[in-house]
């Protein structure tokens, strides 16, 4: 069953790239922003917020087509980008990347701002007064404590990326071996004759994937729960 | 090594408007819940920023709102044992203990591990996580913690408040030793009349966000017109003794004391050592004539001093006896019975029963 041709291993290998890349490309904004709206005062939090969660609730295929407006060849900041920087998005894996990173992006954001709010700032107030500075806190207190959330946003993340398949086809297309993904060659495969059995491999493949991306969630935040004493 | 607190801050209708200054040893803010205690030590760890007002520590400035001055918590070394305890649950004991020194100039490092470790009696825990000590335990390794971080003031705010008496007895200890041995001055935030009998060298007393008064702990604890806001029931005067000897036969101690010799249950006492005793207004009896053959073991033989305001059928005299000032809760009609008034030479008798065991808390 799993004899897969040249262009199905393609799609798989490409999906996992896509989707570690744009999981931890995207990470550190996420703990940023994350931040900013757990314990940001400023004006403008609920307006990040909102923009923060905008791909969650617009067609994918709407982010997608703005994604195309603004980073394809001609698009206003992609146009720069290319010239400039000759950073190109359109029509490559990058661009499947970023794509998912977009669409995973509130997930993550979300995960993490949880766990953020959780955390015990009295314990924060004890580190300072022990002679940390601020950055350290965070290092040292804060971000240990929040590892759990993390991981479940990192978690949530590649799962998206793995299944995103509406912004990425609008913004890259579905060319095999560049941006065609799991999802974007299980949907080519189901609209050709004799389709089928190579659809089924793949969508085997992705369950399988799946499993193992939550398997592994679930031992690591057994892990720093047991670190952190709560497990 | 002086602290000197000048702050006025508001938090909500709550004013604080507080001043004190303070030498070495244990300095006790003494105060009801809510008399603005824990602000205070707060604003000496800088986690509140004062709207007005100065804090020096040995000569440093740490906040000088006139000045623009107010350095941040983490640069002040002001050590903190919170009422909590605020272990970090992802830190074994020793890590715990130790963060604070990675922070502390190698220079300015005093005290290391083992002997803090020690003093502290908590060896057997060092590997293990917060989560798996008893409340006593967690206070004893937030102590040690804050130590390590080798502090030049240590504030304690009711660190035995969250704990059964059976665990304030067991720390207790620990915090005397701290007092007398590792040299660090130590603020206490107690509403416990007496935690701070037994350990404070001297006591700022505070009532809505004011300090109404501020020195020796015998001096303060012992005045009847502050009576009321160091706990009424439990009043009376504060004596510093030495354990002059034992009498193993009935266990009981003789002390010297100002107002002269006490005798007190106590066979575990160390002779020679200081001890402060608290003879509760209460518990005081007063006689115009030598009483003889009464159980009590005590009669001290002094003057009146000062008849105090009545509190419905009862009031407060004071009583001088020799260098020392005791107090007597009696009724207003023995006041009048026997015509106590200044001067008036009177024995007052105090049962040997009635002491706390001296340098114990409840």
């Amino acid at each position: 069953m799993l004899d897969l041709s040249v262009d199905e291993w393609m799609a798989v290998r490409l999906s996992l790239r896509v989707a570690v890349w744009a999981t931890a490309a995207s990470l550190p904004f996420a703990v940023v922003v994350a931040l900013a709206l757990a314990r940001g005062r400023f004006w403008g939090r609920s307006l990040l917020n909102g923009f923060v969660h905008l791909p969650l609730i617009m067609p994918p295929v709407v982010t997608g087509y703005l994604l195309l407006l603004l980073l394809g060849r001609r698009g206003l900041v992609g146009a720069w980008l290319a010239d400039v920087l000759g950073i190109v998005f359109a029509f490559r894996w990058t661009g499947a990347a970023l794509a998912a990173a977009v669409m995973g992006f509130p997930l993550m954001v979300r995960a993490i701002r949880l766990s953020i709010e959780a955390v015990d700032r009295r314990l924060e107030q004890a580190a300072g007064t022990l002679g940390a500075a601020p950055a350290w806190v965070f290092l040292t207190v804060t971000l240990p404590l929040i590892v759990p959330g993390i991981v479940a946003g990192m978690i949530l993340g590649f799962a998206k990326a793995m299944g995103e398949f509406g912004a990425t086809i609008t913004f890259v297309s579905n060319i095999p071996g560049e941006t065609q993904t799991l999802p974007s060659a299980i949907y080519a495969l189901t609209q050709v004759p004799g389709g089928d059995a190579a659809a089924l491999r793949l969508t085997a493949i992705s369950i399988a994937i799946s499993m193992a991306a939550l398997l592994a969630s679930e031992w690591l935040a057994r892990g720093a729960g047991r670190r952190l004493g709560v497990a | 090594m002086t602290i000197e607190v000048d702050v006025t801050h508001r938090l909500g209708a709550f004013v604080l408007d507080a001043r004190f200054a303070c030498a070495g040893g244990l300095t006790a803010l003494f105060g009801r819940s809510g008399s603005g205690k824990t602000s205070l030590v707060d604003l000496v760890a800088g986690l509140i920023r004062p709207e007005r007002g100065r804090v020096v520590v040995d000569g440093r400035v740490l906040v000088d709102t006139a000045r623009g001055i107010f350095v941040p918590a983490h640069r002040r070394r002001v050590g903190y044992v919170f009422q909590e305890g605020r272990l970090f649950p992802h830190l074994t004991v020793r890590q715990n203990l130790l963060y604070g020194r990675w922070f502390t100039p190698s220079g300015e490092r005093r005290g290391a591990l083992g002997p803090v470790v020690d003093l502290l009696g908590i060896g057997p825990l060092l590997q293990r996580r917060p989560d798996r000590l008893s409340g006593g335990e967690k206070q004893r390794v937030a102590i040690g913690r804050a130590l390590l971080a080798s502090p030049r003031l240590l504030l304690m705010d009711e660190p035995l408040a969250a704990l059964d008496a059976e665990r304030k007895a067991e720390i207790l200890p620990y915090i005397e030793r701290l007092r007398d041995a590792a040299g660090v001055p130590i603020v206490y935030v107690s509403h416990a009349v007496a935690e701070v009998v037994r350990l404070a060298t001297s006591v700022v007393l505070l009532s809505d966000g004011r300090v109404v008064a501020s020195g020796g702990t015998a001096e303060i604890m012992g005045r009847p017109e502050l009576f009321g806001l160091t706990g009424r029931a439990d009043a009376g005067a504060v004596l510093d003794a030495v354990v002059e000897a034992h009498d193993p036969v009935f266990g009981l101690a003789t002390l010297r004391t100002p107002a002269g010799p006490l005798v007190v249950p106590g066979a575990g006492l160390p002779p020679g050592g200081p001890v402060r005793v608290r003879i509760r207004a209460r518990d005081v009896m007063l006689a115009t004539r030598r009483p003889e053959a009464i159980s009590a073991l005590n009669v001290l033989d002094g003057s009146g001093d000062a008849v105090g305001e009545a509190d419905g059928p009862t009031v407060d005299v004071r009583i001088g006896c020799r260098g020392a000032t005791l107090v007597a809760r009696v009724t207003r009609r023995s006041v009048a019975a026997l015509a106590l008034a200044p001067g008036v030479p009177v024995f007052a008798v105090v049962k040997s029963v009635a002491f706390d065991r001296p340098g114990a808390a409840d």
